[in-house]
């Protein structure tokens, strides 16, 4: 909307140091500077998104814990002693739980990216600032809930006397993957949600079953070759098998990864775009 | 004005809408089924079409802004007036980009801060001081600068103890104060008002109006949209009235002030309802009100220096009731100049029979000052004390100098300040023609 940004802190008020020219919008317009002056914004608002989360409840950050956890035993039971598919040799409940940390952290920063316009339209209608901080804020702050969960990944990492080896240092670059999904695809619902609130309703149900269409609960190894290729165009595929490999000491599935970051990164600047496009309308239609 | 002294400037700018259009109800039970099952398809045309402008010119398109140009000065307190749907907030969320506009474009020189209501990004789970940490931010604060106004924010705001307690715990009182206190810690260069001095007591509202009054003076360019005409005349030297998103006039306050509430209540000197339309209770019925000049006649302009009759005609529908009508008269910056009730000694505590009556003030010349007075007409019954109408600005008058010399005015031509103008007796003897010590009578005259 502004072709110039205003510096926060002038020091001169006698004389503004920035002029803001106000016109009809035509097509998106990226400022990384404004963006960088509001990232303090950004920190406030994941802390308020950490803090309202975990406020008055008992269990706080410990619920960061008990979705996967929970998920994990039930899974282990349905897939790992039912219908015993074979983890790549691993320990089901670690190849499952592993698997659901990242798939948890993903699909609750999905649902939540896609609802933050709707959620926040109070200020969205009142105040102005860089819209794409709000459907980034709930993916940085659900970083919080998977960091905890990774601290129980590693206990029971340590208590299945899995060796990681040095290769467990990547894993971050896995992290980043998924988060770049999320915040990507987040961009777009996001955008899409302010005006057709279906995509919020919808999402946590999607989320649900795109689960399966991810090797969360079984091994990519079970997926027949032809479609291999076909699979790792989902962003998470990747980021998952890469997640797992480097924890516990695999080789890591560069082919997956490489076409999931293609995917992942086509999905963030699409996603950006498409939510700049559509931000000038936001207040209208939310 | 240069461009330098330029703060805002709004060339034509124009902003419109498209509104709900009302749906057919369907009739008939397979309509209603065929609606059901087409519904998501109407559904997702309609959704689209809120964003979309690219059919022609169809009903259900709004101009909520039309070719809107004007400039403000840098420092400049500019109020925004008009009625509900006017344009005024449209025109703010513009200005502070909340909303981009159709066509048209403005320049603004410097930051803009704007306070459209405030509590806006309020969690309510949070404490008290983390909801200012985000609320500053919000609002374009950095945290810096919201830890060096931390205290003054709580001193402010009198929230004390309650600062670690959740906002949603706080009563709406402390809520609006804690908003209120971030926002006008605030300090951009240009503020952008909307409303705030509608909220909070009234305790509140003056410490509000107050820091508003610091913030004007402090050399800040304001935008004030209100709907307290009061204090737009008081805060700001130019006002712009809005009608149906086009500029109606830009002047002085006073003017505009005057130009909306003459459009809202039409300086009619005489209103008469009929009776199923009146404003009523159970026990009376408000028929008519006028403005009668000295000789008896309707008059919208009255002679400051003559007397001038309030009338309300009413209708009494239940009988046994002791009555009150009666009437206030508000200037034209809506401050009260008096209210008085009828006092005719026949009625004084004595239940009426059922009627027709008019009740008649008798307001004395060389009284009230120059403008328009605005009369709110109402009646209550005495005891159980219960209103029957109340109808404000059920009829309003001017009131002009002539400047003959022979009024309060006397032969001063410029600004006389007050709701009342009394004609006093002044008198002004001479003690002493010699000229007071120490003082050399020559050459004091071309010195004041």
């Amino acid at each position: 909307m502004s072709q110039t940004q205003p510096v926060l802190s002038n020091p001169n008020p006698s004389r503004p140091a920035v002029i803001t020219v106000i016109r009809p919008r035509r097509g998106p317009r990226i400022n990384l500077h404004e963006l960088l002056q509001y990232q303090e914004l950004l920190i406030f608002l994941v802390l308020r998104d950490i803090k309202a989360r975990y406020a008055q409840s008992v269990l706080g950050v410990g619920w960061a814990i008990i979705q996967p956890l929970f998920s994990m035993i039930v899974f282990t039971i349905v897939f790992g002693r039912i219908a015993k598919i074979d983890a790549d040799g691993l320990p089901y409940p670690i190849f499952s739980f592993a698997g659901l940390v990242l798939w948890t952290s993903f699909s609750n920063s999905l649902v939540d990216a896609t609802g933050s316009l709707i959620r926040n339209s109070h200020i969205l209608t009142k105040i102005y600032f860089p819209r794409l901080i709000m459907p980034l804020a709930p993916v940085l702050g659900r970083l919080l809930d998977f960091g905890i969960a990774l601290v129980l990944l590693f206990a029971m990492i340590l208590w299945f006397g899995v060796v990681p080896g040095f290769g467990a240092l990547l894993f971050p670059l896995f992290v980043l993957l998924m988060v770049c999904t999320a915040a990507g695809l987040g961009l777009w619902l996001a955008g899409l949600a302010i005006q057709f609130r279906d995509v919020s309703y919808g999402i946590p149900f999607v989320v649900q079953l795109l689960m399966y269409a991810a090797p969360v609960v079984y091994p990519t190894t079970l997926v027949p070759d032809r479609f291999r290729l076909l699979y790792s165009l989902n962003p998470m595929v990747g980021a998952i098998e890469g997640f797992r490999a480097s924890l516990f000491g695999l080789a890591v599935p560069w082919d997956l990864v490489a076409v999931g970051a293609g995917m992942a990164a086509l999905l963030i600047i699409s996603g950006v775009y498409f939510f700049q496009y559509r931000e000038s309308i936001f207040a209208d239609v939310a | 004005m240069t461009m330098s002294d330029i703060a805002i400037r709004s060339v034509n700018l124009s902003k419109r809408y498209r509104i709900g259009q009302l749906r057919r109800q369907p009739t008939t039970l397979v309509e209603a089924v065929r609606t059901f099952v087409t519904s998501p398809f109407r559904n997702l045309s309609h959704l689209r079409r809120l964003a979309r402008f690219d059919e022609d010119e169809s009903a259900d398109i709004v101009w909520a802004l039309r070719d809107v140009s004007f400039d403000v000065g840098r420092g400049e307190v500019v109020g925004i007036i008009g009625r509900n749907g006017a344009g005024k907030s449209t025109l703010l969320k513009v200005l502070s980009r909340i909303t981009t506009p159709t066509s048209g474009w403005a320049e603004i020189h410097g930051i803009v801060g704007s306070l459209l209501e405030v509590g806006t990004g309020f969690h309510p789970e949070l404490t008290g001081r983390d909801n200012i940490y985000m609320n500053g931010a919000i609002l374009g604060m950095t945290r810096k600068e919201i830890d060096l106004k931390f205290h003054d924010i709580m001193a402010f705001s009198d929230i004390g103890r309650f600062v670690d307690t959740p906002v949603k715990r706080y009563s709406s009182g402390m809520k609006v104060r804690l908003a209120f206190s971030v926002a006008a810690h605030f300090d951009p260069e240009i503020l952008v008002v909307d409303e705030v001095l509608s909220v909070g007591d009234s305790a509140f509202q003056k410490k509000c109006l107050g820091k508003m009054g610091d913030v004007a003076k402090g050399g800040r360019t304001v935008l004030f949209v209100s709907h307290n005409m009061a204090a737009v005349t008081r805060l700001c030297s130019r006002t712009v009235l809005l009608e149906d998103g086009c500029v109606k006039m830009i002047g002085p306050s006073h003017q505009a002030v005057s130009a909306y509430l003459q459009q809202e209540s039409g300086t009619t000197a005489e209103r008469e309802w009929p009776a199923e339309k009146a404003p009523s209770g159970r026990v009376a019925r408000l028929r008519a009100a006028r403005v009668l000049d000295r000789r008896g006649r309707v008059s919208d302009v009255v002679d400051i220096r003559e007397p001038v009759r309030i009338q309300m005609e009413y209708e009494i529908l239940t009988p046994g009731y002791v009555l009150l009508p009666n009437l206030n008269l508000i200037n034209e910056e809506g401050i009260e100049a008096f209210g008085a009730q009828d006092l005719d000694p026949k009625w004084r505590q004595r239940p009426r029979p059922p009627g027709r009556y008019t009740s008649t003030a008798w307001i004395p010349g060389n009284f009230l000052a120059e403008g328009t007075m605005f009369v709110h007409v109402n009646l209550n019954v005495q005891s159980p004390f219960i209103l029957q109408f109340a109808e404000p600005n059920a009829v309003a008058f001017r009131v002009v100098d002539r400047s003959d010399g022979d009024a309060a005015r006397g032969d001063w031509g410029g600004i006389m300040p007050g709701v009342v103008r009394p004609l006093l007796k002044w008198t002004t003897e001479v003690l002493d023609t010699a000229p007071p010590a120490g003082t050399k009578a020559e050459g004091s005259a071309g010195a004041l």
